[in-house]
This record gives structure tokens, C-alpha cells and sequence, in this order.
């Protein structure tokens, strides 16, 4: 079968002008126009670019929602099987709309959707992680070799076939780590490793270290007699029974538990989820890893005003960094909301 | 956790026993524990020492909780 | 020291009236072996089953896996502290039934426990579907401890696989390999020009259920200390462990160490190895830097160039791999460590712990939380609804028709880091 493609491009592509037209609104053009003649070369009778959409880069930097919305009408109108955006090279707005684009694309029309364009552009920064970008030059003078792989990808994309590494299809790493089988054991190439590493050989790492974000930190805590409490947990202590399946490894939720009325996390009626420790001491008594018992204790006392109601809980092992920000975002709402003043985080 | 907690505004202290991890991960007030499987506790103890310890422990948290910092801080006292 | 391996490959298992090998075939001896295991007051009943290599079978929930081996000739026993005595091995002659494998399966701590297929998707990722399996899978008496369940499975698989090798072993090797391990005065002096290469061998240690032995002493109350890797050939470390199943070392991977095999496949033409460093993943921080400062000062007094260090397990021991790089790398040591990786089923998260940039040579054996979906098997030997408590496998993860979706993480050894096996994982 021959696909339905639809192309994205801007104002200037399209030969209506430069940025004195950058507020040209979305508008729709039937068949091809300026560099689809390229791309529809390469995709041969595989694939047939039936319509060209049309935004000025400034109309969609100032209108993005709206613009967004007018496209994928646009595009939902041509029944697409796929869109290709750009190449945008080094174009920065141009760039941001094709990510943009190719983002909701994928997520609302549920096609296959890909741009092009030169590594520093911002646009890779912000969408890379969305939709693959092929790479290209830094101006439309790279128009001919980023053809080739622009088509291949997106022929792939449509036929449902695997996409081979970066380097080999010719795209940005999305950041992601995917498994593969190397040809030898891994024991063979940290062997092999060292030996390089040793005589000062070239070797290439399997995994490049990550650099860790830092938030500043926030204003101290003023008035602790005044002051609501919070608990929060990663050490997986839940009512007994584990009434929300909590995994006991990479935990997809967290669990947000009543403890107003409890002074003690007795054995009968708490334990711990988590699966990355000896459980025996935290299921002996809970308050090992949440010490609900001396907070209450203070509380009583009057040392701060009140331990909050609910605390939250979930299991820190092997649960991927991006879901344990998740839930301290959502976490973090419903604190607000509570009127918690500082949290006591507890870990194992 | 810690991380995003604190970017909306909260001071959190993060008590726990791998330093290290927390300072690689960012947390910015950290107070350290006993042992992994039990942070507030030491189950070769009396339950009343136990409790004793714990709630020396909390009374470090709401302390660091109360400090201005500038700069990742470890309370080791 | 010198160690010789007498191999006999073993390409089929089957009953038979008595256990003994004859071209390749093991014939193991049910009612027997059932009795010797069943000693054992600990259990309500021991079953013992068959899965080779191709077969449409599931073996669910898979303690550990132990290679059948007996000393010949020598000082001591295999599994030293276990079996025999606690005399150092190491020395002499030792059985190994290659390509023969005991499977221990309980539901001991239930999410603990791994999932060995040994045809299909899933048979591609353990280093498990390649070996004929022994199964034993065990009932605990009611009310029965799980400390010590898990220390009676422990000791059934250890006695099982020696019962293996010990009945066959009057026949004559088919092969011998022979291991010749110097004293370090010799070493030092050996192969001049080449660099010196230590093995720094981590070991789980962080509680009742996740713990190793070395000689029959729980690791965690060890300094870091050397060994030969002959001793390591005799089972002189053993898993205890209930952790993850693609991470934990089973015993069968310590006696086969592939480290320790690259390093002396290498040995006076690359290298010149010249010793196994063990240490061990603790709880508490103060231990972390003791094991850390201590088997960092055995590398220095060996005078090593270079360390090669495996990790065991994932989360807080990422800690004390980079603090054992963190420490040889300040002391003028190359080092290359070999993890797994915890990055999301989207591989999209961060991968480790802890990080430093002094890491820079790294091993990546694979991402756990990628998934999979085992389809159903026309036998399950074990337990097989444990699959929905698994770590790695989620609420709902046994579909009604019998497959199964997990994390890696739920299969045995897939991401052993101690390079096993040809996983790894890239960024796209």
C-alpha cells in the first residue's frame, strides 16, 4: 500500500516570505510544496505526501496551544497515516513547532510522526525526548543528505519495524536505555576494558555517568510550635495487607494513608511492601522506619502544632528516578493543599 | 522525592542511612540513621532505649528543619 | 595451589534406577536423592522434577541455582562450611558435571524469587534454559521460620548437587582443566611488564534474607579479605540470598565466576592477575566505608594497576560501588565496574543510584525494568501464581490464559553482574 503522509512546514519554506510574514496563521495546501519535492523522491511509491501544512514561525511561538489545535485538525482532515516536520536545521522557532507538532501528533492522533534538524537547535532539547529527530546540517544547504534517513525512519516508523541505534538510522538519542545482546559476555568486556583503560587505549563506556539536577534549598522551618508536619516514606510501610499493591520493586504508585487517632505502628496493623531490605525489623515494628510514635509523642507535648493526618508512602527500590519525581510533584499539590508546613522524609 | 518536594517550596529533611546516595540525588538536609532495614531503630536494644534513640533522632530532623542553609548539608549533630 | 577440573558433560537428564553417567546421560536416582533430601525435618515434602533445554516448561519460584560438583582429591569439600568441614579448598582434583544445573524452587519470601522458561522469549534471557535442570522444590513444615526455610533450602540444594557429582565419580574425566594459582611472592615477581590486575568481588550482605557466605560465614560480618579463584571453584562463596533474581549471584555463577575466567584467560599475555578481592554490600554506612577503605588498602598492598569490580543486587549497593571506584581511582587504580541498570520500563529514567564521574569505564549488563511477555508453557513446574508477587512482576501480571508479562528483573540471572551473559543496554 502506499501511506498518506502529510508535511509540516513554515513560511519560509513554503515561498510565502521571510520573517515579515512569520504571522502567517496554519493553512492547509494540497500535495507537495518546497522541500517535500526531496522527501517525495525518496519515499518513491511507498509513501505519497497527499497535503503540506503551513505556520509562520512567530504566529505559532506567540499561539502555541491554538496553533497546535489548527494543525491537527488540519492534519486529522487529510486521514494521515504519518507526518514529517521540517528539516528546521538551525532554526529555533522553526525547530520548537516541528517538536511541538510532532508531539501532538503522536499522542492525539496516535501516528508515527518525526522532524529533522541540527543538534543545537533548542527544538531538540525540548522535544527529543518525544519524537526522534533525525540530524541534520545547520542550514538548508544539508537538505540532500538529510532526505535519505528522514524517509527511511518514517517508512520504518510505519511499517512497524524496529529502529536500529542513532548512529546507525541517523537520529538523536532520545536519552533512553534500551537493551540489547553484545557479541561477548560482559565479564569478556570489562576484561577487555581494564586492558584498554590500562594502556591508555580509546574504550568506550556502557554507561556514561548521569549529573544529578539540585533544587536550592527551601526557607527553614520559623515556627516549629506552630508548625504541621508531614511524613513521607520510600521505606514502603503500608497498613498490613498492602491494601493498594504497592510493588515491592519499581513501585508505579504511592500510597496516601489516614494515621489520625494512631499513636503506635504496632505490628498488628502495619508492615513494609518494600522489597529491597530484610523486612523483618520494619514488620516487627513500623515505627523503625516511620517513627510515627515519637512524633506523636512530640505532638502531645506541644513541641509543634500537629502531625498531619495522612502520610505517604511508597517503595524505593528499583523504582525509576522519573516516577519517584512524579509522585513527590503529586505529593507536593496535595501537601499544599494541606497546609503542611515541613516533611520528614524517611528512607531505607 | 525529596528533590521535588523541596522545588515546591517545603523544607524536607531527608533522614536516612546511605549518605551518599542522598548527597549524589540532592537532597539538601540530610540526617543519617542507624542501619538500612531499621533508620529509627536498633532491634539489639530495649524497646524503651529504642524509643529513646528515635526520638533523638526525629528531634535532629526538626532541628535541621529549622536551620537556614545556603548549601547541601549533612546534620551529623 | 593447583586445582584440577575433571569435566564431565552432561547433555541429557532421565531416572533411573541408580545416579550415574554414561555418554553424556546423567541418570539420577529419584527415591534416593527424594530420601536423602527429605532427612531434613524442615520439610513437608520435596518433590523433584526434570527440565531440559527446548522443553515447553516454567520453573517458578527459583531460589538458586548450584552446578553439581565433589572434591576427588584434595583437602575438603565443595561448598566448605556447608558440606564437610570448613578446611580450605581449593587444591587437588574436583568433579564438575558441566552443563548440569540443581534448580532450588520455594516461595520463600514470595517477591524474592525468580522465573527460569526454558524454551521461548523468556529462555533467551537466563543463563538457565542452556543447562539440564534438576528441580527440587521444597514445602516448609507449617509455622516453619522463613529464615529457616530459606537456610534448609539452602543446605538441600548444596547436598543435592554434591549427591550429583559424588555418585558419578569414579568416572573418568572426559576433560581436565587445570588451574596452577602461585604464592604472591612468586606472583609479584611473574610475568614483569605486564600490569597487575585484582578482581574486587562484592558480595550481598545486607540482612537475614539477602546474604552470601564465604566458607559458611555470613559475609557481612567479614573485612575484606583475598582468596585464590580455585577456592571460588569449590564453592567457597554460596548464595543465600532472596534479592531480585536477575541480579543476585546464584551459586552456579560464583562457581563458574566469568570474571575471574576473563581475567585468566588474559593472565600472562594481558594482565597478570594476581588475586580475588571479596567484600560486601552492608547496611549501615560506617560498615560501606570500613569494607571500602579496607579492600581498597588489599588492592594497594598488592601493588594492583588495575581492579575489575562486579556489584551484587542494585539500589543502596550502588553506593558501595562507587565508593570502591570513588577510593581506587584516588589511589592511582584503573578501575571498570560491571552493573545492571534500573532505568524504567521506557529506559527513560536514571539508571543507578549513586554516580560519580571518576566511573568512566562502566559494564552495563542490562535494564531490568524492561519487560516481557512469557507466553504460557505446557508445564509449570513450582508455584506459578507467585508470578503476581514477584519483584518485577506487577498486580496482574498472570493473564488468564496462562502467559505471563515482568520486569527482567523477575528472571533469574538476566542481568547477573557478574557479566554472565550478553545483555547490556545503549542509549538511543
Amino acid at each position: 500500500m502506499t501511506y498518506r503522509v502529510v508535511h509540516y512546514i513554515n513560511q519560509f519554506f513554503a515561498g510565502i516570505g521571510g520573517e515579515e510574514q512569520a504571522g502567517q496563521k496554519p493553512l492547509l495546501k494540497e500535495g507537495i510544496v518546497g522541500p517535500g519535492q526531496a522527501l517525495a523522491a525518496e519515499f518513491g511509491d511507498k509513501a505519497t505526501i497527499v497535503a503540506t501544512v503551513v505556520c509562520g514561525d512567530g504566529y505559532f511561538a506567540e499561539n502555541m496551544d491554538e496553533a497546535t489545535e489548527t494543525i491537527i485538525g488540519l492534519i486529522a482532515s487529510c486521514k494521515a497515516d504519518a507526518v514529517i516536520a521540517g528539516p528546521a536545521f538551525n532554526a529555533g522557532r522553526y525547530g520548537t513547532a516541528c517538536g511541538a507538532v510532532c508531539t501532538a501528533v503522536k499522542d492525539r492522533l496516535a501516528i508515527p510522526a518525526l522532524t529533522a534538524m541540527y543538534p543545537e537547535n533548542p527544538g531538540v532539547d525540548l522535544f527529543r525526548k518525544e519524537t526522534i529527530i533525525v540530524e541534520t546540517a545547520d542550514s538548508a544547504r544539508g537538505l540532500r543528505k538529510a532526505v535519505p534517513p528522514m524517509a527511511s525512519i518514517l517508512l520504518k516508523l510505519l511499517e512497524g519495524r524496529e529502529l536500529g541505534l542513532p548512529a546507525e538510522e541517523g537520529y538523536l538519542p532520545q536519552g533512553l536505555r534500551k537493551n540489547l545482546f553484545r557479541a561477548e559476555p560482559g565479564a569478556e568486556r570489562a576484561a577487555s576494558m581494564l586492558v584498554k583503560k590500562l594502556r591508555g587505549e580509546p574504550f568506550e563506556t556502557e554507561y556514561p555517568m548521569p549529573v544529578f539536577d539540585r533544587v536550592p534549598p527551601a526557607p527553614a522551618l520559623k515556627d516549629l510550635k506552630g508548625a504541621r508536619i508531614a511524613l513521607v516514606t520510600s521505606g514502603g510501610i503500608v497498613p498490613k495487607g498492602n491494601p493498594d499493591h504497592i510493588e515491592a520493586s519499581s513501585a508505579s504508585r504511592y500510597g496516601e494513608y489516614d494515621i489520625s487517632g494512631v499513636s503506635d505502628l504496632t505490628s498488628a496493623d502495619y508492615a513494609t511492601a518494600h522489597g529491597g531490605y530484610d523486612p523483618t525489623y520494619a514488620d516487627g515494628d513500623a515505627d523503625r522506619v516511620l517513627p510515627v510514635d515519637v512524633l506523636r509523642e512530640m505532638e502531645r507535648e506541644g513541641i509543634f502544632a500537629k502531625l498531619h493526618d495522612l502520610f505517604y508512602t511508597t517503595v524505593g527500590n528499583g523504582t525509576p528516578v522519573a516516577m519517584a519525581a512524579r509522585f513527590g510533584r503529586e505529593i507536593a499539590v496535595k501537601l499544599r493543599e494541606a497546609a503542611v508546613d515541613a516533611v520528614i522524609l524517611t528512607s531505607t | 522525592m525529596v528533590k521535588e518536594i523541596e522545588r515546591a517550596g517545603f523544607p524536607v529533611v531527608h533522614m536516612c542511612t546511605i549518605i551518599p546516595i542522598s548527597q549524589t540525588v540532592g537532597a539538601n538536609r540530610i540526617v543519617p540513621t542507624i542501619a538500612i532495614p531499621h533508620p529509627f531503630g536498633d532491634p539489639t536494644k530495649s524497646p524503651e532505649e529504642e524509643k529513646a534513640l528515635r526520638r533523638a533522632l526525629v528531634e535532629k530532623g526538626l532541628k535541621a528543619l529549622q536551620t537556614e542553609i545556603t548549601e547541601q548539608t549533612v546534620f551529623n549533630d | 595451589m593447583k586445582l584440577e577440573l575433571h569435566r564431565l558433560k552432561v547433555r541429557r537428564l532421565a531416572w533411573g534406577s541408580r545416579t550415574a553417567f554414561d555418554k553424556g546421560l546423567l541418570s539420577i536416582d529419584r527415591s534416593a536423592l527424594t530420601d536423602l533430601l527429605a532427612k531434613d525435618g524442615r520439610f513437608r515434602s520435596v518433590t523433584l522434577d526434570l527440565a531440559l533445554p527446548g522443553e515447553s516448561v516454567r520453573i517458578i519460584p527459583v531460589k538458586d541455582v548450584i552446578e553439581p560438583r565433589c572434591k576427588l582429591d584434595g583437602p575438603g569439600e565443595v561448598f566448605p562450611g556447608f558440606i564437610g568441614d570448613v578446611e580450605t579448598v581449593g587444591e587437588g582434583a574436583t568433579l564438575v558435571l558441566e552443563g548440569a544445573a540443581v534448580v532450588t524452587c520455594g516461595a520463600i519470601v514470595g517477591f524474592q524469587e525468580g522465573i527460569i522458561d526454558m524454551s521461548g522469549p523468556g529462555a533467551d534471557y537466563t543463563p538457565f534454559s542452556k543447562t539440564c535442570n534438576l528441580v527440587v522444590t521444597f514445602e516448609p513444615v507449617d509455622g516453619l521460620e522463613k529464615h529457616e526455610y530459606e537456610a534448609a533450602c539452602r543446605m538441600a540444594g548444596f547436598r543435592a548437587a554434591r549427591y550429583l557429582a559424588d555418585s558419578v565419580r569414579d568416572v573418568a574425566a572426559e576433560t581436565i582443566d587445570t588451574v596452577q594459582w602461585p604464592p604472591l611472592s612468586e606472583a609479584m615477581t611473574a610475568h614483569p611488564g605486564l600490569p597487575k590486575v585484582a578482581y574486587l568481588y562484592m558480595l550481598q550482605s545486607q540482612g537475614l534474607l539477602h546474604d552470601t557466605y564465604l566458607y559458611g560465614v555470613d559475609v557481612k560480618r567479614i573485612l575484606p579479605t583475598l582468596v585464590s579463584p580455585t577456592e571460588v571453584m569449590d564453592g567457597a562463596v554460596v548464595s543465600g540470598n532472596c534479592v531480585s533474581a536477575c541480579d543476585k549471584n546464584s551459586t552456579y555463577a560464583h562457581q563458574n565466576n566469568p570474571v575471574i575466567a576473563a581475567l585468566l584467560a588474559r593472565h600472562g599475555r594481558e594482565i597478570n592477575f594476581v588475586g580475588c578481592i571479596v567484600t560486601n554490600e552492608n547496611v549501615t554506612l560506617a560498615d560501606k566505608k570500613r569494607s571500602s577503605a579496607a579492600a581498597v588498602k588489599l588492592a594497594r598492598m598488592l601493588g594492583v594497576e588495575g581492579l575489575v569490580i562486579s556489584e551484587e543486587g542494585f539500589g543502596n549497593p550502588d553506593a558501595d560501588l562507587i565508593m570502591n571506584c570513588r577510593r581506587a581511582e584516588a589511589a592511582g587504580i584503573r578501575t571498570v565496574l560491571i552493573t545492571d541498570e534500573f532505568a524504567g520500563s521506557d529506559g527513560a529514567s536514571q539508571s543507578l543510584a549513586d554516580a560519580a564521574p571518576e566511573a568512566t569505564a562502566v559494564v552495563s549488563v542490562g535494564n531490568a525494568n524492561a519487560r516481557v511477555v512469557l507466553p504460557p508453557m505446557e508445564r509449570v513446574i513450582g508455584f506459578p501464581r507467585e508470578a503476581n508477587v514477584i519483584a518485577g512482576g506487577f498486580d496482574g501480571s498472570m493473564r488468564d490464559d496462562g502467559s505471563i508479562e515482568v520486569e527482567l528483573q523477575a528472571i533469574t540471572g538476566a542481568t547477573n553482574e557478574l557479566g554472565f551473559s550478553r545483555l547490556s543496554a545503549v542509549t538511543v
